[in-house]
């Protein structure tokens, strides 16, 4: 089993939920980003989705749009995204790594080179914004080849059909988008993003993890009710952003993300007390 | 005008949009069960006598269809051979965008959408589609490149004219590239409700698919037009090639006739070697980009590129996904020519033929030196261009480059 699978059943028999943190490798730059990844698993975070950033993120709201940018502008690659990632596996080896990336980059280095450096880098799943199942077939042979999770995306427009065919393929978890849109923190969570997760739920085991406008406590104790883990993305990019100049930084985000983290437990659990 | 009746069973693409290694659907996941509802209501509409009695009839007296295969003496004169202009210049709203326009504000009616977008880039699919939205009285919000709103300022006052939103896009490199990445996530958030009216043969299945037949109307006409005038078919096709709509449109109805050359005309920008053009077919390399596999212009890490052209209409760093399998099949060739080639045929075209062009169709009539420097251009040789638009649009560039 993946390690991504182990880790949320493990918090699912606690009666936890997962907490992932998204962010763009190299925005401010790729020390901080290592940095910040081991301040947020000291804050209690279950795994971390780091970006690779890509030119023209069309699933992307304004807020990941210009943090990719700004990686992007201060040279962050594919290669340095790796490296990354291997530092803060060297540093952190708990922490569990999502690679978060659209499909042109990938090709680009190469499908099966990416599979396999991203495996080396102590990587566990790779998410794939705009590589849909019906052209994952050559991707998903070097990804299963390597033993590397491929977390496809499902959303509330997703048919009953698809909702199967897309649960038979992926791996770790399943990304459940929590409305039609793209990303960005909203201030509410949508009132039929209960009904999709039951609908998710029964095509598959995989623990779902709901991403999309998730950004306060209260959308992760709302949202714990009835999925396994939620992602956290736009606000913690925006958040990192505003203060990329503070000597807080750190300890502003890991902050943020353990209140995050205390909403996903339940309140008499041995682990709501504190951090790691 | 030749028959609308759209055509049936294509070779290409297969179900799943490919052509060759090249198309099919590379999107958030959800949008998949749109482009699914579109792909059946095509599938349906394609069938239906009605639909096809609705568009035959919205092409001819709302559109002027069919339109001249006119004889151009004097350009004839100036590269030789015989060179006819196919006249989608005198179309409805001044470019051949709205043949498809039409037939997608059709599909939209048919699946009950009330909301349509766009993206736009020289501005002539956000005015026919503002134009079909008008006449179909469906809300229109058209999405545009900062840069492109300057440089089409009259083109942003037709669509507002016409009750159409025009969104400024200030992202990225503020050309149609970016409006179309807004488009995107607009169509993304509001897809219940919503048709994107993709403007160009690009994008996810069953875009480059669907635009490709709305368009192929030009090219059945042009078929029969030139063996009604001249008796026999044409040894060469040249049209210009931005995502590449007006040149499959010319191209698909002659793809079994395999003597007749297809030539599709990139923008080379400030030239090629720069590293400044939109010429992916001739320049970049494969890639995957909004929504489908195609030539790129991008950089060693799979980045995109920004594209430059004069012309608005044909600065994209991508390219229809067909045109991708044309090149690597041999089927179809490529060339470019430079932003100051593409002026000089402008000007070339309205002293020798008095017909403004816009600079999207001028780079083809440019092209035609490069061809007849090569010598592939005799007496006999039997040339149809396809003039896709009119320059009016373009008249404040023209008179500033040209000092006129």
């Amino acid at each position: 089993m993946n390690r991504l699978t182990h880790n949320f059943n493990e918090l699912k028999a606690r009666g936890e939920q997962a907490l992932i943190c998204f962010m763009t490798a190299g925005d401010p730059d790729p020390d901080i980003t290592v940095d910040l990844a081991c301040s947020l698993y000291g804050a209690g975070v279950d795994a971390i989705e780091l970006g690779i950033p890509f030119s023209d993120p069309l699933a992307d709201g304004p807020s990941i749009q210009a943090s990719s940018q700004r990686a992007l502008d201060t040279g962050m690659t594919t290669r340095k995204a790796m490296q990354c990632a291997a530092r803060i596996h060297d540093k952190v080896p708990g922490l569990p790594i999502v690679l978060m990336t659209y499909y042109n980059p990938v090709l680009r280095y190469g499908m099966q080179q990416f599979a396999q450096d991203a495996v080396a880098s102590g990587v566990d799943g790779v998410i794939i914004t705009d590589l849909t199942p019906e052209e994952a077939a050559e991707w998903q042979g070097h990804a299963n080849a390597s033993n590397l999770a491929t977390i496809y995306l499902l959303a509330p427009t997703s048919t009953e059909d698809r909702v199967e065919s897309v649960s038979k393929i992926c791996s770790g978890f399943v990304y459940c988008v929590s409305r039609t849109g793209v990303t960005g923190a909203r201030q509410d969570v949508p009132l039929d993003l209960q009904e999709t997760i039951t609908r998710i739920r029964k095509f598959t085991d995989l623990p779902l993890a709901v991403g999309f406008g998730v950004s306060l406590p209260d959308h992760v104790k709302a949202i714990g009710a009835f999925a396994d883990g939620v992602v956290v993305g736009s606000a913690l990019v925006d958040l990192i952003n505003t203060n990329r100049d503070n000597p807080n930084l750190l300890k502003i985000a890991s902050d943020y993300c353990a209140t995050l983290k205390a909403a996903t437990r339940k309140l008499d659990s041995p682990q709501a007390k504190g951090t790691r | 005008m030749a028959e609308v009746i759209i055509p049936r069973t294509p070779a290409l693409p297969d179900a799943h949009g490919h052509f060759g290694p090249y198309g099919g659907r590379y999107v958030p996941e959800t949008l998949v069960p749109a482009l699914d509802q579109l792909s059946a209501e095509y599938d349906a509409a394609r069938n239906d006598a009605q639909f096809a009695a609705t568009l035959t009839n919205l092409l001819t007296h709302y559109v002027g269809r069919a339109t001249p295969l006119y004889f151009a003496e004097r350009l004839s004169q100036e590269f030789g051979g015989r060179i006819y202009l196919k006249r989608e210049d005198l179309c409805h709203t001044g470019a051949h965008k709205i043949n498809n326009a039409l037939g997608q504000i059709l599909l939209a009616a048919r699946m009950g959408k009330q909301r349509i977008i766009a993206e736009t880039g020289a501005g002539q699919h956000g005015v026919a589609t503002a134009t079909v939205c008008a006449r179909f009285g469906l809300s229109c919000d058209i999405y545009m490149g900062e840069e492109d709103v300057e440089r089409q300022a009259l083109n942003v006052a037709r669509m507002r004219l016409m009750g159409a939103r025009v969104i400024p896009v200030s992202s990225g490199t503020r050309t149609l590239k970016d409006a179309t990445n807004e488009a995107m996530r607009d169509w993304v958030t509001n897809v219940r409700t919503t048709h994107y009216i993709i403007g160009s043969v690009v994008g996810p299945h069953p875009y480059p698919m669907l635009v490709r037949d709305f368009q192929s109307i030009i090219g059945r006409e042009a078929r029969e037009q030139v063996m009604a005038q001249e008796g026999r078919l044409p040894d060469m096709l040249v049209a210009c090639v931005g995502g590449g709509s007006n040149s499959m449109g010319l191209f698909y109805p002659f793809m079994n006739d395999t003597k007749v050359r297809l030539v599709g005309v990139e923008a080379a920008g400030l030239g090629i070697t720069t590293g400044r053009h939109c010429a992916p077919l001739t320049a970049g390399s494969p890639g995957v980009f909004q929504g489908s596999a195609s030539y790129l212009i991008q950089d060693e890490d799979g980045q995109v590129a920004p594209s430059h052209s004069i012309s608005a209409g044909l600065d994209y760093p991508g390219v229809g996904p067909e045109h991708s399998w044309l090149k690597d099949s041999g089927r179809a060739e490529y060339g470019a020519v430079t932003d100051d080639e593409a002026l000089g045929a402008v000007k070339l075209t309205a002293e020798r033929e008095g017909i403004i062009v816009a600079l999207e169709t001028a780079h083809a009539i440019a092209y035609l030196g490069n061809l007849k420097s090569a010598g592939h251009i005799n007496t006999d040789t039997l040339v149809i261009v396809s003039c896709s638009g009119r320059g009016d649009k373009d008249m404040i560039t023209v008179a500033r480059e040209l000092h006129l």
